[in-house]
């Protein structure tokens, strides 16, 4: 370790309270990637990728396996060299600062990186020795976190009777010990079961309420939305898109409503129907005895539709309104489907 | 980072490995092989092997004893591989800790499992027959020699596993170098029973150095060259599979 480290890493130890504010004010951008390039042999992993986050913000980086998620994760805590570009974190570099770099940032990868061979109070509190916490600290923030993910009772069991997402849980934990100012969470939800998710969902308002900064990596559309100010959508090593949920929904064409009536017959007075409601003309699907028109007004528009269809005498199997999948928005983006996620029935459909 | 916090990083690595260590057989196993050895050499194949001036047992378990640390050792690449398996070594790597602390942390583990092994090991080895001809002080000196050879291992064997990542391939890629050391020296026969284009080697490794140092600090005779050359051999590999190790680190996921 250089000399130079010294004083860094000896400062950012002892003032680290929950959500301290970062010392380097001379950026709101608390990540900033500009034009970074990662080669893997012949694969461009990252191919010229630029965008930044802000700090009490959660920046959402969405792509379909293989589009370089990882490795830009990867990049930004100094487990990766980048070839090329700059790539800044608290104002650090990456590769020129990554020791102080490390002090302010929680990292929860892919892969569970916790100890099946140690308790889950043990897997933390040695993460908070590791973050320079002093003792005292560690071992009540580890207290804390395991009572705030619900791992209290299992504390002091080993990790490997744990299930797939208590790990995954504890995992998390760690990367929340030190209350780092800025967390990384790649693909965190990926194996949870739904309550579990919105716990952790939970969380990570939490922390950004608190004032931290989150960049997290998702195949799922919803999980961006549900958590993201801003999405930046990558794929082949590249941004495709930057901007909030509604501006990227916007270009796919937005939510639709969808009405499906019980009998055939009805099929072409609900044409009529949602004609009125709609500046396009509806789109009919007679297999599914489906109707769908786009849906910008939302929620009025639902029970608009709704009165109508019951004034009209039309019985109706299902009404609702369909957001975008991530299908969906990579179709439009890119011209071509992404290959993980299944086409919805109503586009298969003839 | 200081000298101060370092040291903390290290004790940290080092309790998870001890913690990791007594909640597994693995150190049992791992002392079930050399045991294994010694009764082998001691009951079957003592009667088969003839050795100038002295009893076979004399003569083997000493280097048994070396054997059980190296064998200990291996589990170093085994951990290693682990580590890197399954991504625990990711978040080491993002955490503020000192970079040094994941490797000299599993080293001073492996140096107290090497001294629980070797104790294990004179306990038996007095138990089929063996005897020390010889006082304390150059008693003492043996076992650092052996448990400075073993340590010297680790570092070896922590490269092997960095660099092949795997706990299956470090297993098998561990076991090369120390057989070669093993056989193809004086810890089972005498150097001049060997075939003579091995015997230049056989005579001149760190192995044979070192069981000779051993043997003639435990039973008697002049050891002081031998021992030079052991701690030599020992401090030599330490420090290159050391350095090797550390660059192969901080590599590691790094490409």
């Amino acid at each position: 370790m250089s000399p130079s480290n010294n004083t860094a890493a000896s400062k950012s130890v002892p003032d680290r309270t929950a959500g301290a504010p970062l010392d380097q004010a001379a950026t709101d951008h608390v990540v900033e990637v500009r034009d970074l390039v990662k080669t893997f042999g012949k694969l461009r992993a990252l191919d010229g990728v630029t965008f930044s986050a802000e700090r009490g913000t959660v920046l959402g980086l969405l792509g379909p396996n293989g589009a370089g998620k990882s490795t830009l994760v990867r990049i930004l805590t100094t487990l990766l060299r980048p070839d090329s570009g700059v790539a800044r974190v608290a104002g650090l570099d990456v590769v020129a600062d990554g020791q102080r770099l490390r002090s302010l940032i929680g990292l929860t990868g892919q892969s569970a990186a916790v100890d099946e061979l140690l308790t889950g109070r043990e897997n933390l509190e040695l993460v908070g020795l590791w973050y320079h916490l002093p003792k005292r600290e560690y071992r009540r923030r580890a207290q804390e976190t395991l009572d705030l993910l619900a791992l209290a009772d299992a504390a002091d069991r080993l990790v490997k009777t744990y299930s797939g997402g208590m790990r995954r849980r504890l995992d998390i934990g760690a990367s929340l010990i030190a209350n780092p100012p800025i967390l990384f969470l790649d693909e965190p939800t990926t194996g949870l079961d739904p309550r579990s998710r919105n716990e952790l969902w939970r969380l990570v308002r939490e922390r950004v309420g608190a004032g931290a900064a989150v960049l997290l990596t998702t195949q799922y559309m919803e999980e961006a939305e549900q958590l993201a100010d801003r999405i930046v959508v990558i794929d082949k090593g590249t941004v495709i898109a930057d901007g909030t949920a509604d501006q990227l929904k916007a270009r796919t064409g937005g939510a639709t409503l969808e009405a499906r009536v019980t009998k055939p017959s009805d099929l072409e007075r609900a044409v009529a129907v949602l004609g009125d409601l709609s500046p396009t003309p509806p789109r009919s699907d007679a297999e599914q005895r489906q109707v769908s028109i786009p849906a910008g007004e939302g929620t009025d528009l639902l029970l608009d539709t709704g009165r109508r269809f019951q004034e009209a005498g039309i019985p109706l199997d299902d009404l609702g309104i369909r957001r975008p999948t991530l299908d969906e928005v990579f179709l439009s983006l890119t011209g071509r489907s992404h290959g993980d996620a299944e086409p919805s029935s109503a586009e298969v459909a003839p | 980072m200081t000298p101060a916090l370092a040291f903390r990083d290290f004790v940290g690595v080092a309790k998870r490995n001890l913690l990791r260590s007594v909640r597994t057989p693995g150190l049992l196993l791992y002392a079930l092989q050399p045991i294994m050895l010694l009764l082998l050499f001691r009951y079957i194949l003592a009667g088969a092997i003839k050795v100038p001036g002295g009893t076979y047992v004399d003569f083997v378990v000493p280097a048994i004893f070396l054997v059980s640390v190296l064998v200990g050792a291996m589990t170093s690449a085994i951990g290693m591989a682990e580590d890197l398996e399954s991504g625990l070594i990711d978040r080491f790597r993002s955490l503020p800790m000192a970079r040094s602390a994941v490797l000299t942390g599993r080293s001073l583990t492996d140096a107290i499992r090497s001294v629980v092994v070797l104790a294990i090991m004179v306990v038996l080895g007095v138990a089929v027959g063996f005897r020390f001809d010889s006082d304390t002080g150059r008693i003492a000196l043996g076992m650092v020699l052996i448990l400075a050879f073993g340590y010297a291992f680790c570092w070896m064997n922590a490269a092997i596993g960095i660099a092949v990542k795997d706990p299956e391939s470090a297993t098998n890629a561990g076991t090369g170098p120390t057989f070669l050391l093993l056989f193809a020296s004086n810890a089972i026969v005498p150097i001049s029973t060997l075939p003579g284009w091995l015997q230049g080697f056989a005579r001149n490794q760190p192995l044979s150095v070192t069981v000779s140092a051993v043997r003639a600090l435990f039973e008697g005779g002049n050891a002081a060259h031998d021992v030079w050359l052991s701690l030599a051999w020992s401090a030599g590999i330490a420090i290159a599979f050391f350095v090797i190790s550390y660059s192969l680190y901080k590599r590691a996921a790094a490409t």
